[in-house]
């Protein structure tokens, strides 16, 4: 208890250099809790996938797409509950600027395997009967002041020509984890507007969403899919959704690998400045210290109360950082969230940065408890300044 | 009188550990700030270098890519017959009409797969080309199943070294060679006879028509009439400004992410050098008084901080600047967000970087500087000497 009030005391000794310590580990506590949280964003897309789905592609790569042909052979591999055609569309809305994800899809089908994205009954049975309807997001429609019943014009990329559609029904996420910004309209539309322009592209599906039974039999599904189109015109590859997901993820991996190592760097620019801290106070009390070991302390006391003080100031650092990281993360999501639509604090997360605020307080006290406890008291008290 | 700029110099010498430890952390800020400009500055060089200025692309109209665009053999006949093309040794057009698909391929080493371009290139495709170096092995033959891999993709990727074969498109592909092209996107390609390529994909169309103008400055009047042509539809633009578009997106993201990164850790940083210079004056209280008393003025005392603390922060810039000139030696290999293939890049340093970097720390020193020295310089001269060194 004594040991307690001492530390406390003498951690905040000088007021404004014990102050300033916490700012600077509030800050990267801050600074690191986002960097964990963009890196959760990146790998948001594998979190929420189910084991349940599976997704069919051409085997070289994904600008190949697959006959419409393969949608019964693949409904009929055992195991297999519903299989959905989906073609990334890749429209631009107004400007290439308002990037977001738009997909052509069998609706019926394709929201039946995925119920994390909700709708009300009534405009999800609209949105399915009008073939030029669409189904938004609830970021998206916000994004865009798109009201039930407004026409959008999609320019197509991949698919030329200026697209309309009729939003008939948003969605929101089952849990906070769902990406609230996606577009999707009837596959239907697509091919048969294909069928008049470029009669060679219809009949062709970007991907297929294979649901199964249970997960346990993914791989034997998987594997059962691609050997039926073996050595066909369009290999397949089967995967779960996950190793997908991760797929993307994976490509981009470097810049992953570069935030990663900022986050550590960060740690140890604060890991300096505390250690900075603690060792210039540690110095000019070196003499104090002297008389504390006269007095019959020893050496573990005095490392302990030098630890104590250290861990003092990083920890109320690390905990104020933790705070603040809720409102920086709310703004960063309003800010970016076109860029990351999920962003989401994990408790994980938390966890780390009372890690990191702990290991940042422990290392500062490093060199000060061994300069302290190895030198001669004799010495330590002729000393000055 | 001021004094002499080796006190503030030899001031840091004696508190070895302290100015260490405030300077490397600096150095880390100034180490993170200038590598991720030096990404930023590597990839939109790499893509820039990649196109020539004298040469002409053509794109199916609204296709931003190669890899999302298709132009019919017919579209292609007419481009071709375009009289601005310059004419080559051969009495012919500098003129490749080439296709562009993209192949998930393993890398070496690892089962993590990811997208590399191949190209399907016409007999004008390498004279088009001058930066293209063929550094082993020899050019794929027409209408047979080879193919020529740039020096990262067979470096990177599992079968695309010199007499390797790759699987796509249900054929296997001999590698017969391999080339250079330098700090540009096609080091990151492979490279085959169009015509072969188009038919083991079974897609009979071209993704590009590139040709070399004979008269540079013509660009305007080939581009009005081309975009203009009915029979066309078809998006024109110079080689240089259409690979600069697709760096635009990844490079905006790598900078913001670099300045806002560095825009919070620098805080951390001179929040450091702050702590130091106020430690540094509260142990010399009594010696600032004897200046003081022997005559030197305020200011002196102020600039005699104040360079103290430039000091510092230049010590942590030229040590993160070192530190960072060693990343040029790294390559980086990531997909570009924009052609969605992946595209190997270096970091690279320019004296813009480095001088930004340099000020950037000094900055840092001077913010975590001015109030302490502003409180040596307004110290009294009888409480200063008063003062047994205490704090």
């Amino acid at each position: 208890m004594f040991l307690l009030k001492l530390v406390l005391k003498n951690a905040f000794r000088h007021k404004l250099r014990a102050w300033l310590t916490i700012l600077s580990v509030t800050i990267a506590i801050l600074a690191f809790g986002l960097l964990r949280t963009v890196i959760d964003a990146w790998y948001v897309g594998a979190e929420e996938s189910s084991p349940n789905r599976l997704i069919t592609r051409n085997a070289v790569s994904m600008t190949f797409s697959l006959p419409l042909a393969y949608r019964e052979k693949i409904a009929r591999t055992p195991g297999v509950t519903q299989v959905c055609p989906a073609s990334w569309f890749g429209g631009v809305y107004v400007d290439e600027k308002n990037f977001f994800p738009n997909f052509a899809v069998e609706p019926r089908s394709y929201f039946a395997l995925y119920p994390e994205y909700v709708f009300s009954p009534e405009q999800q049975e609209t949105f399915f009967r009008d073939r030029k309807g669409f189904a938004a997001g609830r970021k998206l429609t916000e994004r865009f002041g798109w009201k039930i019943g407004d026409t959008v014009t999609l320019k197509g990329t991949i698919f030329p020509g200026n697209w309309e559609f009729v939003l008939r029904a948003v969605y929101h996420g089952r849990d906070e984890n769902v990406d609230e910004r996606i577009f999707f309209f009837h596959w239907d539309y697509l091919n048969e507007s294909l069928k008049q322009s470029a009669p060679s592209r219809a009949d062709q599906v970007g991907a297929y969403v294979v649901g199964i039974d249970r997960p346990e039999i993914a791989a034997d599904v998987a594997l059962a899919v691609d050997n039926t189109f073996k050595n066909s015109l369009a290999e397949t590859l089967t995967e779960t959704e996950k190793a997908f997901a991760l797929s993307f993820v994976s490509m981009t991996e470097a810049i992953v690998t570069v935030i990663r190592l900022v986050s550590l760097a960060v740690i140890v620019i604060i890991a300096a400045v505390a250690a900075n801290t603690m060792s210039m106070t540690a110095r000019e009390r070196i003499g104090e210290f002297a008389v504390l070991k006269t007095l019959g302390f020893g050496g573990r006391r005095i490392a302990a109360l030098i630890l104590g003080e250290s861990l003092v100031v990083a920890l109320s650092g690390g905990l104020f950082g933790i705070l603040f990281t809720f409102p920086a993360a709310a703004v960063f999501r309003s800010l970016l969230g076109n860029y990351f639509p999920v962003f989401q604090l994990s408790v994980r997360t938390l966890c780390l940065d009372g890690a990191a605020a702990f290991i940042v307080g422990a290392a500062a006290a490093i060199i000060p408890i061994w300069r302290t406890t190895s030198i001669k008291i004799a010495e330590a008290l002729r000393r000055i300044g | 009188m001021a004094l002499p700029l080796s006190y503030s110099i030899r001031n840091l010498w004696t508190r070895k550990l302290t100015t260490l430890l405030t300077a490397s952390g600096m150095a880390l800020v100034v180490f993170v700030f200038a590598a991720i400009l030096m990404l930023a500055l590597g990839l939109q060089k790499t893509l820039v270098e990649t196109g020539s200025y004298d040469n002409v692309v053509a794109i199916r109209k609204a296709s931003s890519t190669e890899v999302q665009s298709a132009i019919d053999r017919r579209q292609a006949a007419i481009v071709e017959t375009e009289p601005e093309a310059a004419i080559g040794a051969d009495g012919k057009p500098l003129l490749a009409k080439e296709m562009l698909v993209l192949v998930t391929l393993p890398r070496r080493g690892s089962s993590k797969r990811s997208n590399v371009p191949v190209r399907g290139i016409g007999p004008g495709s390498l004279a088009l080309r001058p930066q293209v170096r063929l550094v082993q092995g020899r050019l794929p033959s027409t209408g047979s199943l080879e193919v020529i891999a740039g020096k990262n993709v067979a470096e990177r990727f599992a079968g695309a070294g010199l007499g390797e074969t790759l699987h796509f498109g249900m054929y296997d592909w001999t590698i017969v060679g391999i080339f250079d092209a330098g700090n540009t996107a096609f080091s990151s390609e492979v490279w085959g006879d169009s015509e072969q390529l188009m038919q083991a994909f079974r897609r009979p169309v071209f993704s590009s028509v590139i040709f070399k103008l004979r008269d540079p400055s013509k660009f305007d009047a080939v581009r009005q009439r081309l975009e203009g042509d009915p029979r066309l539809t078809l998006d024109v633009e110079r080689e240089t400004r259409y690979y600069l578009k697709q760096s635009e997106m990844m490079a905006k993201f790598l900078r913001v992410l670099g300045i806002s990164l560095t825009i919070i850790f620098s805080l951390g940083a001179t929040i450091g050098a702050m702590i130091t210079m106020y430690a540094s004056v509260a142990t010399r209280t009594g010696e600032i008084g004897t200046l003081r008393a022997l005559g030197f003025r305020r200011g002196s005392i102020l600039a005699a901080f104040l360079f103290e603390a430039l000091f510092l922060g230049l010590a942590g810039g030229v040590a993160g600047m070192l530190l960072a000139s060693f990343m040029q030696f790294f390559t980086i290999s990531t997909m570009n967000f924009q052609t969605f293939s992946e595209l190997a890049f270096t970091f690279v340093l320019s004296p813009g970087i480095a001088a930004s970097g340099l000020s950037f720390s000094l900055l840092m020193g001077l913010a975590g500087g001015v109030l302490p020295a502003l409180r040596a310089a307004r110290m009294g001269i009888v409480d200063a000497l008063r003062t047994v060194s205490e704090v």
